[in-house]
């Protein structure tokens, strides 16, 4: 098959493939050949949408915890990039210390839950501060890597100019490094957001992840599959949101 | 690295380490928090100790490191089965291969609540949570080595007449050894990772289990002392899987 023709047909082939499976699960269910009481039928999840947004005030839920991931993004910069810069300008610390952080980029901190839960209490505090440990290995890693890789000649010119420190960091340094704290700061969100809805539904608290283990306590099926439809709907955008920005921020660079 | 240079960057992991401590130790003492919420060294010394030689402890583990295994094996299997088809097909990756992206990162612990009702509540619903955690990461790393496979392997097997199952096993999978072993190692920390926390959220065994009996008993000290073995446990099998994949 010519290239064109796949490049148009294929992603109108999924979609139907897709919605042809949801058909073909409408019939078992309604047949009787899979328990409703397991799987609700696709048409009663698609009606429980306008209805989980009208009841369960999704809109609200999705500013909380949007509010949550940009707090931890807040936090993430303001102490990442800071990280990253000292293990530049200081030999010894990058090579004491570039290990542990990656070490803890690695780290399955989310498992962790119940300790940040004794510490800040069954709040949002809780929920930002597992946001933020999650996403800032990645941006230190990444502003360390920025840095790292501008332009010597860029350095030089600015020594030659005579240009103070200060300056050096922000007209040189930080705009030559900016792309890839961006991918960090990209990453970083990535993990935090995870992090962030997966807590939210483990502790039952704060938006998007508490309304998917609230749905699923009621036992009000159509309601929770919506809303973890929802919720794939709002990381899927905002994922590909990032990429975008990111790839817009490369080719302006 | 010189030797004196190499001492003192040991010489500053150790001095940041003991501050970290002493600090977490002071902090203990100090009052400032509620007591037990920062448990004093020792005693999270004594409670590792205790778990350490508690046979609970051991059941437990093995009832973790069965539902990982299968987990394990049954997502990285999928995860290849689908990475290959995903790979080797132009159509079927531009049909499908987005929405195995774009599912990729959400947090798959929103899925429990479903797993829970098909699978139920016992070790089932924590083998598809690793199940699924595991798939992606496999999935997407296979079907990427497979598209840099040197099509010239292809055109010569096609001219051979291989079927499809030739191709597989004598084509696409020697040559995505790199990418399937990198997807495995990715695949082995989320799929710890869903196992652990679908334990935390419904089980009555496992170490996530014991982690949140801990927590609801307020065993301070002895949740701190689970969690250090968590996290040394998951970077163990960590490193042990970059070490297979390095030789």
């Amino acid at each position: 098959m010519p290239r064109a023709e796949v490049r148009l047909l294929a992603p109108a082939c999924g979609v139907l493939s897709l919605i042809a499976a949801a058909a073909a699960l409408q019939a078992l269910i309604v047949t009787d050949v899979v328990s409703r009481y397991v799987v609700p039928p696709p048409t009663d999840v698609v009606m429980a949408i306008a209805r989980i947004v009208r009841e369960e005030h999704v809109v609200a839920r999705f500013l909380l915890t949007s509010g949550e991931t940009f707090g931890s993004g807040l936090l993430i910069l303001a102490v990442g990039v800071p990280i990253g810069f000292w293990l530049h300008r200081s030999a010894l610390a990058r090579r004491a210390f570039e290990a542990w952080v990656a070490a803890w980029a690695a780290a399955p901190l989310v498992l962790a839950y119940p300790l940040f839960l004794v510490l800040f209490g069954r709040s949002s505090l809780t929920i930002v501060v597992l946001g933020f440990a999650a996403g800032v290995a990645p941006v230190v890693l990444k502003t360390l890597e920025g840095l790292t890789a501008t332009r010597r000649v860029l350095v030089d010119v600015g020594r030659s100019l005579q240009i103070t420190r200060g300056q050096m960091f922000r007209k040189i340094l930080i705009p030559a490094a900016l792309p890839e704290i961006f991918t960090g700061l990209r990453l970083g969100l990535t993990f935090s957001l995870i992090n962030i809805v997966g807590v939210e539904f483990l502790i039952n608290f704060g938006g998007l992840g508490q309304l998917i283990n609230e749905l699923a306590e009621r036992y009000d099926l159509a309601g929770t599959y919506a809303a973890i439809g929802f919720v794939l709907l709002a990381s899927m955008v905002f994922f590909a949101c990032m990429e975008h920005v990111e790839r817009w921020l490369r080719r302006t660079h | 690295m010189a030797p004196a240079y190499a001492l003192t960057v040991r010489r500053s992991r150790l001095a940041a380490a003991l501050l970290i401590l002493t600090a977490w130790q002071a902090l203990a003492s100090s009052g400032l928090l509620f007591r037990d919420v920062v448990p004093s060294l020792w005693r999270i010394a004594a409670a590792l100790a205790t778990t350490l030689t508690a046979p609970a402890f051991y059941a437990n583990l093995r009832v973790t490191a069965f539902e990982f295994a299968v987990a394990i094996a049954i997502g990285s299997m999928a995860g290849v089965l689908v990475g290959l088809a995903l790979g080797a097909s132009h159509f079927l990756s531009r049909a499908y291969e987005r929405w195995v992206h774009y599912l990729a990162p959400v947090p798959k612990i929103i899925f429990f609540p479903v797993l829970l009702l098909a699978f139920g509540a016992g070790l089932e619903s924590k083998i598809a949570m690793g199940t699924i955690s595991c798939f992606f990461p496999v999935a997407i790393s296979v079907a990427a080595g497979v598209r840099g496979v040197p099509p010239v392997l292809i055109r010569v097997d096609r001219s051979f007449r291989a079927t499809p199952w030739q191709m597989a096993t004598k084509i696409y999978l020697p040559a995505v050894r790199a990418a399937l072993l990198n997807g495995l190692h990715l695949g082995f920390g989320v799929a710890a990772i869903g196992v652990l926390l679908a334990e935390t959220k419904l089980s009555k065994a496992g170490i996530g289990f014991l982690v949140m009996d801990a927590y609801h008993r307020f065993d301070m000290p002895g949740m701190y002392a689970l969690l250090l073995l968590v996290v040394f446990l998951v970077a163990g099998v960590n490193m042990a899987v970059t070490r297979i994949s390095r030789s």
